[in-house]
């Protein structure tokens, strides 16, 4: 298929003996952010590094827009833009200085523009040693960018951020994405993963145990829905629904769980009007990719 | 080119701001020569013929050995250079353009000790200008070389900081800079000749200055430098590795004691 910028097939790593990338497959298209999501330890750098050609997988095709990352470095340094998780700059360059010194080896001239795009233009004299966290990330991904690849890998970029800096940083990653650009995203924030990944793996033990939109991960699930209620009057008090499993009330709602939930709401809501009652709150929870993330890896060690 | 010369640029001013650097490339080899030489000059009034050679080799030593390797190991250990990778700065570059800057310093050191040794010292200037600064050149180049091996091959700063030790300290000690190796015992002026600033002294002393030296034939003595130089540059970028878990390095570090060949070479014929 056409649409797909990255291809990896089998991908095997080793450290030692030991395996940490177990034949990994998965694709990603063009123009999406893909999360790679997994524990400590899942593989996610790894898989990273080789897709990157920083590390030589033992087995395997990787193959970015045709080029193969061991093969063609050269080449690969154009299409791939990369922010990585172990990374730094010497301590005392300054943040202009890093811009234009990473600008000339990609065939660019002097420019501080890319400075503006993330807010950093205020920072352009400061050394690298004084940048916080959240700037030292940011200028990490304002590096990663400047020479505008169609394929941005960002590893862990939100790790040891504020939640304004990593809120910001969540939108800057989506109005790339906007742009046009394809992001691959590792992370081991369930929530980063959902909100953000257009589409998902999830990686465990240097195994992808299941590929999808976030979406179509946690309905594939058998979790189950909580559905919280609260009335004005006490027409669900005491009553029992077929197939609906109750749990202890909690700050006057009523909780409930099921697998059926167009069934469970039909029940709830005749229930109520039969008794003339009123609804005060009605509040439908599915599973999270949380959730279905622990279910998935508990059949994993099991 | 331009990549190139931007990086040169960079990596030369950035130098200046490093407070390790400035102390390894200018303020220890410059004390040092204020210190010692007041001390040797009144000790040993003789040391004052071999004041210029003696304390530009010092200084061109302690920042070769004792400088550059450190801030190789700690780009590795803190991931600097797995950012130069992804973005296509060249291993050789990595290597080089420390050197070429460490080289700069070290020669306005080098000029700084020439200028001001005979006004203070009342130190002779060299007969001959250009054996001087070959011979400062040549051991310049095997200088840099060592540090920057050591840089590649050490597995950490302590262990870069171990390596340096102990080629700085005998190299300063038995290498002819307080004595002339021709006045130390006969085994111990073999060893040495295992140690670059042996042949650093002799060759200035001997082509520079005209000074009759025993033992080392001193334009071979030259060409040791020279090959060392060039074998610890080869040996540095065949060694060389991008991360700290030594992932993209092609074979075990301890080929670096390869380096030895040319000083051995030197040792048993010159």
């Amino acid at each position: 298929m056409k649409d797909w910028l990255l291809e990896v097939e089998g991908l095997r790593k080793e450290y030692g003996g030991k395996t940490v990338l177990n034949g990994l497959d998965f694709r990603v298209k063009k123009g999406e952010i893909f999360g790679l999501l997994g524990p400590n330890g899942a593989g996610k750098t790894t898989t990273l590094e080789c897709l990157v050609g920083l590390r030589k997988p033992e087995g395997g095709k990787i193959r970015i827009m045709g080029v193969d990352p061991q093969k063609n470095p050269a080449r690969l340094k154009d299409l791939v833009g990369i922010q990585l998780q172990v990374s730094a700059l010497p301590e005392t360059i300054r943040v202009e200085e890093a811009v234009n010194f990473f600008n000339f080896y990609h065939g660019r001239g002097k420019d501080g523009s890319a400075l503006e795009k993330l807010n950093l233009g205020e920072k352009k004299n400061s050394k690298y040693q004084h940048l916080s966290t959240g700037q030292k990330m940011r200028l990490s991904l304002t590096l990663a960018m400047l020479h505008q690849p169609p394929l941005l890998i960002l590893d862990e970029p939100t790790a040891g951020l504020d939640v304004g800096s990593r809120r910001s940083l969540h939108g800057i990653i989506r109005e790339l994405r906007d742009r046009g650009t394809t992001i691959i995203l590792s992370t081991h924030d369930m929530a980063e993963a959902e909100t953000l990944s257009d589409r998902l793996a999830i990686l465990v033990g240097g195994k992808i145990l299941m590929t999808g939109s976030p979406r179509e991960i946690t309905s594939t699930g058998k979790g189950w829905t909580k559905i919280l209620v609260k009335t004005l009057g006490t027409s669900l008090e005491g009553k029992k629904f077929p197939g609906l499993l109750e749990k202890e009330e909690k700050d006057g709602y009523r909780v409930f769980f099921t697998s059926q939930i167009r069934e469970a709401l039909n029940m709830v809501l005749k229930a109520v009007e039969a008794a003339g009652d009123e609804f005060v709150d009605l509040r439908v929870e599915r599973p999270t990719l949380e959730e279905r993330f622990l279910e998935l890896t508990e059949k994993e060690v099991v | 080119m331009k990549a190139f010369s931007y990086h040169l640029q960079f990596e030369f001013f950035t130098g200046l701001r490093n407070k390790g650097l400035l102390m390894m490339y200018y303020l220890m080899p410059l004390g040092f020569y204020a210190f010692v030489g007041t001390l040797m000059v009144e000790l040993n009034p003789f040391f004052r013929d071999m004041a210029i050679p003696s304390m530009v080799v010092f200084a061109i030593l302690t920042g070769t050995i004792m400088g550059l390797p450190s801030p190789l190991v700690e780009a590795r250990e803190k991931g600097v250079l797995r950012n130069y990778r992804v973005h296509g700065v060249p291993a050789i570059n990595i290597l080089v353009i420390p050197a070429i800057t460490a080289g700069l310093h070290l020669a306005m050191v080098s000029l700084i000790i020439t200028i001001t040794a005979p006004l203070i010292f009342s130190a002779p200037l060299p007969l001959n200008w250009f054996y001087f600064w070959l011979g400062s050149f040549s051991f310049l180049v095997a200088g840099t070389g060592l540090g920057v091996l050591i840089g590649v091959v050490a597995a950490n700063n302590r262990v870069s900081l171990l390596l340096a030790q102990m080629l700085y300290i005998p190299a300063m000690l038995l290498g002819g800079l307080m004595v002339p190796v021709d006045q130390l015992p006969g085994f111990v002026s073999w060893i040495s000749r295992i140690f670059p600033t042996t042949y650093a002294m002799e060759a200035m002393r001997a082509l520079g200055w005209g000074e009759p030296v025993l033992g080392i034939w001193a334009p071979g003595g030259m060409l040791v430098l020279f090959a060392g130089g060039i074998l610890a540059f080869a040996l540095g970028g065949y060694l060389f590795s991008w991360d700290q878990n030594n992932a993209t390095r092609r074979a075990p570090s301890y080929l670096a004691v390869l380096v030895l060949i040319p000083y051995i070479i030197g040792a048993i014929y010159l």
